[in-house]
Parts: structure tokens; C-alpha cells; sequence
């Protein structure tokens, strides 16, 4: 943000004096400044570049809010550099801050859903399909787990639809037959 | 939203607020010392008047650097432009001054030079009064723009400790300089902490 101190400085003077152009060049200029000061800064300190965004509009909204703190007799970058600096500890501060501030509601939510019954589950129908022939295995995963119609199903495999019907009910006998004598046990 | 909204700005507006604020908090802390405390009864008497005008000195010495300092920070980046040993300069010396006295000194006064009649009531009177007026300048603070928010409290906290301790000097009726550096200064550098701590919460933007 030093190389062009002069010309900055004069923009934000005209903007003090009320001039809407010069008070958008300023800021057309000093976006990009500030996104590439962000980006730089929170690649440094290992952290996502694409907080910078929210930073710049930050940084923008400050600088134009506060633009009554400049003083004309002092330089302007020195000025704007301690605003985007006061933001970006401001910003840091606040998102460290916000990993042990999750609220209290949340805690709840850590033991409320059990996703292993599903995994597993999931896992014991893939060992009593693997048991079935290749082809009636495939038709009941198209038709009872991915969710396809009897008619698409047809389609895919090159078969009439009853054939497919007849086929993914013996599938489901047969897998009925492999679960019930472990149930027996 | 940001370019049609770009009227003119008042560039003396940071000094005028801020110097306002500050003469706002001290007629308060002066208020607060005359009306609550009320003012020493023996201030006819040339020794009272000394030591008066020693006390109104020494918190001048602090409030006269720290006012400017205040306006400094308000600014971003003004806190570069301001210096904690030239503020804390007056503490610094009171306490040598006091040192000084207690040496020439017989230790036998001592305890009435450090102590005085009303220890306790300085204690209080000086951080209580200091409330309202601490308030009044982190009012007008907040309106500006402080980037070092820890520091532009502990200024806060300073000017406002000092300016209470100004009032408060109407009303003491201790007259040794141990007891100004103990528990004006104490008080006053406890002002400066509670300003220091209260400022990143107080002032954020």
C-alpha cells in the first residue's frame, strides 16, 4: 500500500470534502490493496484465504465509517494500514474466541444421532448380498437400495420387467432364508 | 452503499469531541467533590493553600499530557504518537519526592505522613468520583476510532483518575507528601488498570 501514497492521500482528501467520484476511485483502489494485504496475511498465519473477502468489506465499511479520524496532515496509508491491521486482530481475536463459545444447545446434539447402527447395518447387507448370484445381487441393489424403478431397472440390464420382478423376489427369499437360521441360533 | 453516502466531514470533529468530553468529565469529577465531599473548611490558612495547589499540580501534570494523548489515540495509529513514561512521568517523580521526605524525615512520623487522618476515604472518594467522568471520555472515544484499545483505556483511566484526584484535593484535608504519592497515585494507577482492562471491551468497533 506505499506506492502510491500522494495519489491516495489526495482522493481521501476530496472524499472529506463531499466528492463522489474521488470517494469511489478511493475505493476501487483500496479493495484491492486490502484483499491482497488479507490474503497475504492469513496465508502467513496458515489460515483460509477466503476469510479475506468479509475482511476487505470489513476493512471498507470501517474506513468509511471512521473517515472523520483522518487527519489531513498526516499520511493516508499509515492511516488506512492501522484500520485493516485493527480489523484483521479484531477478526482473529473474534474467530478464536468462537470455538469455545458454541453454545450450550449444542451439546445435546453430540449424542443425539447414532450413526453406527446404520454402518454396521449397512455393512451386514453387503456380506448377505455378496452371497447372492451376481445378477440377482445387482438387480436388488438397483431396485430396493438405489432406488430405481422396475421399468429403468428392465431397461439397464437388458431384461423384461417381470423377469425382473420374478428375480429380485427370490433374491429377497433367498436372503430371507440366509438371515433366518442365524436368527434361529 | 458506501458512495452515496458521501457528504462532507467535519475534519476538527476528533479534537472537538474529545477535548469536550474531557472538559465535561472534569466538571463532573469537581462536582462530585464539592457537593458530595464538600471543600476543606481550612483553606484560609497559607500551609492549606500550599499543599492545595501541590496536589492540583500534580494531577494537572498527569490530565495535561494524558488529554493530548487521548486525542492522539482516538485516531488509528495514533498510539505510536504517545509515550507511557512521559504520562506516568508525574507519578514517577511525587513518589521520589515522597521518598526524599520520608528521609529527612524521623521515622516516628512516618506512620502519620503515609497515613494521614482519611487514607480510607481517598482510597474511595478518588476511583468513585472517577466513574462518571471515565465514562464521559470513553463515550466520546468511541465515536473515533482507537486501534490500540488497551492503551487508549489506560488513558481513559489515567485522565479520569487524575481529574477526580483534582477534585478530591479540595476537600483532603492530609497535608505530607507520602500520603499524596501513596494514595493519590495508588488510586490514580488503579484508575489506569481498570481503564487498561475495561478498554478492549469497552471500546471495540
Amino acid at each position: 500500500m506505499t506506492t502510491n501514497e500522494a495519489e491516495l492521500q489526495a482522493l481521501m482528501v476530496a472524499s472529506l470534502d463531499g466528492d463522489p467520484a474521488a470517494h469511489r476511485k478511493l475505493f476501487d483502489r483500496l479493495s484491492g490493496r486490502l484483499r491482497a494485504y488479507y490474503k497475504g496475511r492469513l496465508e502467513h498465519i496458515g489460515r483460509s484465504a477466503s476469510e479475506a473477502e468479509d475482511l476487505v468489506q470489513e476493512a471498507l465499511i470501517a474506513i468509511h465509517l471512521r473517515r472523520h479520524t483522518y487527519d489531513a496532515a498526516e499520511l493516508f496509508t499509515p492511516w488506512a494500514y492501522a484500520i485493516a491491521q485493527y480489523k484483521l486482530i479484531d477478526h482473529l481475536r473474534r474467530t478464536r474466541a468462537s470455538l469455545p463459545d458454541v453454545p450450550i444447545d449444542d451439546a445435546e446434539e453430540v449424542m443425539a444421532q447414532d450413526d453406527h447402527v446404520a454402518t454396521e447395518s449397512a455393512y451386514d447387507l453387503h456380506r448377505l448380498l455378496d452371497q447372492l448370484p451376481d445378477r440377482m445381487r445387482r438387480l436388488i441393489r438397483y431396485v430396493k437400495l438405489d432406488g430405481l424403478s422396475v421399468a429403468e431397472t428392465a431397461s439397464r440390464c437388458g431384461m423384461t420387467e417381470s423377469a425382473v420382478k420374478v428375480n429380485v423376489h427370490r433374491g429377497l427369499r433367498a436372503l430371507a432364508a440366509l438371515i433366518a437360521p442365524k436368527k434361529a441360533t | 452503499m458506501l458512495n452515496n453516502n458521501v457528504e462532507q466531514v467535519d475534519r476538527r470533529q476528533v479534537a472537538r469531541t474529545v477535548s469536550v468530553a474531557l472538559v465535561i468529565a472534569f466538571a463532573i469529577a469537581l462536582a462530585a467533590a464539592f457537593f458530595i465531599l464538600g471543600i476543606r473548611a481550612d483553606l484560609k490558612e497559607t500551609g492549606a493553600w500550599t499543599f492545595l495547589i501541590l496536589k492540583l499540580g500534580f494531577a494537572a501534570a498527569i490530565a495535561g499530557p494524558t488529554s493530548i494523548y487521548l486525542i492522539r489515540v482516538a485516531r488509528p495509529g495514533g498510539e505510536r504518537k504517545t509515550s507511557v513514561v512521559v504520562a506516568a512521568l508525574p507519578l514517577i517523580v511525587v513518589v521520589i519526592l515522597a521518598a526524599v521526605s520520608l528521609v529527612f524525615t524521623p521515622a516516628t512520623h512516618w506512620n502519620e505522613m503515609i497515613l494521614g487522618e482519611q487514607w480510607l476515604e481517598c482510597l474511595l472518594s478518588i476511583p468513585i468520583i472517577a466513574i462518571a467522568p471515565f465514562a464521559v471520555v470513553v463515550w466520546a472515544v468511541r465515536r473515533m476510532a482507537p486501534t490500540d484499545l488497551v492503551r487508549t483505556g489506560a488513558f481513559a483511566g489515567l485522565a479520569a483518575g487524575a481529574m477526580s484526584a483534582a477534585g478530591y484535593a479540595f476537600h483532603c484535608t492530609d497535608d505530607s507528601l507520602p500520603f499524596v504519592a501513596l494514595w493519590y497515585g495508588g488510586t490514580i494507577a488503579l484508575c489506569t488498570l481498570a481503564g487498561a482492562i475495561l478498554g478492549p471491551r469497552l471500546l471495540r468497533w
